[in-house]
């Protein structure tokens, strides 16, 4: 029998790996494996020469290392009827990024604040409405869209394209900011209004420099979102503005000539490069932002 | 002498619930008042209506001998000092302090000099280039202050500024905010449901209760002669015993409280005089004295001691008279115990006494 002598007992207790534990860990690295072995085979196979793809050895580590299926993915693949490969895409994509994440991401604070800190009349109903959109699925709106657009002649071009992820961002940014904004002491906002300021002085010098952890949110939420949008690209894009996750696509579907699966596999690899690189950058900031409730004076 | 505020015939509702009803204070110039109450008495609401946060729905609000119902809060005179401090986080208390007159448009070197002057009144020199996040609690409100400081102001409102603070801090604070009264004799309307604060600090205190005023008066007044039966619980700590009596008329009149006759003959009566009927006879702890000393008093009377609780300065005593629930101060040296029957007395010219509907008489 064994008794720990409770005269033994003192200070920190030592931790012990249990059963339980174990199972868990183990949990957790078959989990991961799941996830990253068709990264794994994305990588091997974009570095083999096409010979060797053709080898159907899936999980081998490439004979010879070669970049010719990046560079190639990158300015010569075709994407229908041009072949510069990817990376008109990649411009395209970055172009419309940026302008919806700055537009969509400052109309939705200056919503949230409006709809926390100013309750004018009507701004409950005015919210519920917004809320509402967020649970529209976008593919029953397509159609009306593009005949408004069409009317009002900005269908097919990046103006086109911003609208429409302002309007689909609109939303979830809103929903975000003002949950921020009513956490904030609302004794903030009535101390900044005897000072004597103002509707945007009260938003751009005391609300937003406080915002900062959230804007991130609803940057890295808009960003990772608007790049890796598909079907709002390919429809309101029109020729000139496909994004780079349109352009894969027609790489990888292309139906003439051999399937270069090495190309492919280096083309998808880019095209998801960079919400990867966000998150692996801003995680931690991702999540500092969402935990950020009780903002201590 | 002017009036510094008035508050003429307010009345503010949200929908169909009545928070303040046609509430009528007059403020002199460099007055010092008081609102206390319980919490949801409509206090703080108040004070946003004077200083122009929330619309009022009927009345007016006059500041200064200006009626500025209709004015912006920055308009109107007036700094205020929150409980949560709302110091904004990311600026240094210089920026703090500076905003309003920035935003006012204020030239640079006035802007200095007040920022220096309030600074140095309220001893936060040292902190000017901290934010808000770098300071302690007490030093947080001062700043707040401050910031009501330099935009030198007719009146200033607070609503509970010391209720975040630990009791040192707040006893210290307080006497801070005397001293800073009687140093700019500013009007100051000060919003508290503490009672030691509202003693202290008030020239005046309006006691409110679900919207209405229950009684405006002096510390001293409310205190030994509260207007109605809520203002006597609420003053007075712990609170005043309240007895259920039966009020004698006649050539003797007494209020008979069970078997025992207290002498009404002390008692000055207000306004109905001595109606007949049955009454709530209130006398505090305080009030009451036991062992000799009880001897020379009016009343006298026997008690058996249930509870005995020391605080230090002074002990309370839990008993029973004539079967209902009675408490009474005593000196921290004493030799009773719990059983004993103890000798006590009061004189009913210091008791205070309420009809049914609870209005002193």
């Amino acid at each position: 029998m064994t008794q720990t002598n409770p005269a033994v007992a003192r200070g920190r207790k030592p931790k012990k790996m249990s059963p339980a534990r174990y199972g868990l860990y183990g949990l957790l690295v078959i989990s991961a494996t799941f996830f990253l072995t068709p990264l794994y085979v994305m990588i091997v196979t974009s570095l083999k020469p096409l010979e060797e793809v053709r080898l159907g050895r899936l999980f081998s580590l490439p004979a010879d290392i070669t970049f010719d299926a990046w560079i190639k993915a990158w300015s010569t693949a075709c994407t229908g009827v041009t072949c510069a490969g990817i990376s008109p895409g990649f411009v395209n994509s970055v172009q419309i990024t940026v302008v919806s994440v700055l537009i969509s991401v400052l109309l939705g604070a200056v919503n949230g604040y409006a709809l926390s800190f100013w309750r004018y009349r009507g701004a409950n109903v005015l919210f519920g409405i917004l809320v509402m959109g967020a649970f529209v699925p976008f593919q029953a709106v397509i159609y009306p869209l593009i005949v408004f657009q069409r009317e009002i002649g900005i269908f097919g071009s990046l103006a086109g394209i911003v609208m429409v992820h302002c309007i689909f961002g609109m939303p979830i940014i809103t929903l975000i900011f003002r949950n921020y904004f009513s956490s904030l002491p609302e004794e903030l906002f009535k101390a900044a209004r005897i000072d004597g300021a103002g509707f945007w002085q009260i938003f751009l010098r005391i609300m937003m420099p406080m915002a900062v952890p959230i804007t991130a949110v609803a940057v890295i939420l808009q960003t990772t979102g608007i790049w890796n949008d598909y079907l709002l690209g390919l429809v309101f894009g029109g020729r000139d503005n496909q994004p780079m996750t349109v352009q894969l696509n027609n790489i990888v579907t292309t139906s003439y000539g051999v399937r270069e699966y090495n190309v492919n596999m280096a083309a998808t690899i880019l095209t998801a490069a960079v919400p990867l690189v966000i998150y692996f950058l801003s995680g931690r900031f991702f999540v500092q932002g969402i935990a950020a409730g009780a903002v201590k004076g | 002498m002017t009036n510094g505020v008035s508050i003429r015939d307010l009345s503010l509702s949200f929908g169909s619930l009545s928070v303040i009803d046609t509430l009528n204070i007059d403020i002199q110039e460099g007055e010092f008042l008081v609102l206390l109450g319980p919490s949801g008495c409509g206090k703080s609401t108040l004070l946003n209506v004077i200083a122009g946060l929330l619309e009022a729905t009927d009345g007016e609000v006059w500041i200064s001998g200006r009626n500025v119902t209709w004015e912006e809060p920055k308009d109107r005179g007036i700094g205020m000092v929150f409980q949560s401090y709302a110091l904004y986080p990311q600026m240094t208390v210089e920026k703090n302090l500076s905003f309003g007159l920035q935003v006012s448009g204020m030239a640079k070197p006035e802007i200095s000099k007040r920022v220096a002057r309030a600074a140095e009144v309220l001893q936060i020199e040292p902190l000017l280039k901290r934010r808000p996040g770098a300071l302690s609690g007490g030093q947080r409100q001062r700043v707040a202050i401050g910031r009501a400081l330099v935009r030198d102001v007719d009146v200033f409102l607070f609503d509970e500024p010391l209720s975040n603070l630990d009791a040192k801090l707040r006893a210290e604070l307080r006497v801070e905010i005397k001293r800073l009264h009687q140093k700019l004799s500013n009007t100051m309307i000060y919003v508290t449901h503490d009672q030691i604060e509202a003693m202290t600090l008030a020239d005046r205190i309006a006691i409110m209760k679900g919207g209405v005023l229950q009684q405006l008066d002096t510390p001293q007044t409310i205190y030994s002669r509260p207007a109605n039966r809520f203002v006597a619980g609420f003053i007075g700590s712990p609170g005043m015993n309240f007895l259920n009596a039966e009020l004698e008329a006649g050539a003797d009149p007494a209020f008979k409280v069970g078997a025992s006759r207290i002498p009404a003959a002390g008692y000055s009566f207000d306004g109905l005089g001595l109606v007949a009927g049955p009454v709530t006879f209130g006398v505090r702890p305080e009030h009451v004295a036991a062992g000799e000393q009880a001897e020379k008093l009016p009343f006298v009377t026997d008690v058996p001691i249930e509870v005995i609780e020391p605080m230090g300065a002074d002990t309370l005593v839990w008993s029973r008279f004539e079967g209902q629930e009675f408490t009474f101060r005593i000196d921290s040296e004493h030799t009773y115990r719990v059983g004993d029957q103890v000798r006590i007395g009061f004189d009913p010219a210091r008791a205070s006494v309420f009809d049914a509907s609870g209005n002193r008489l």
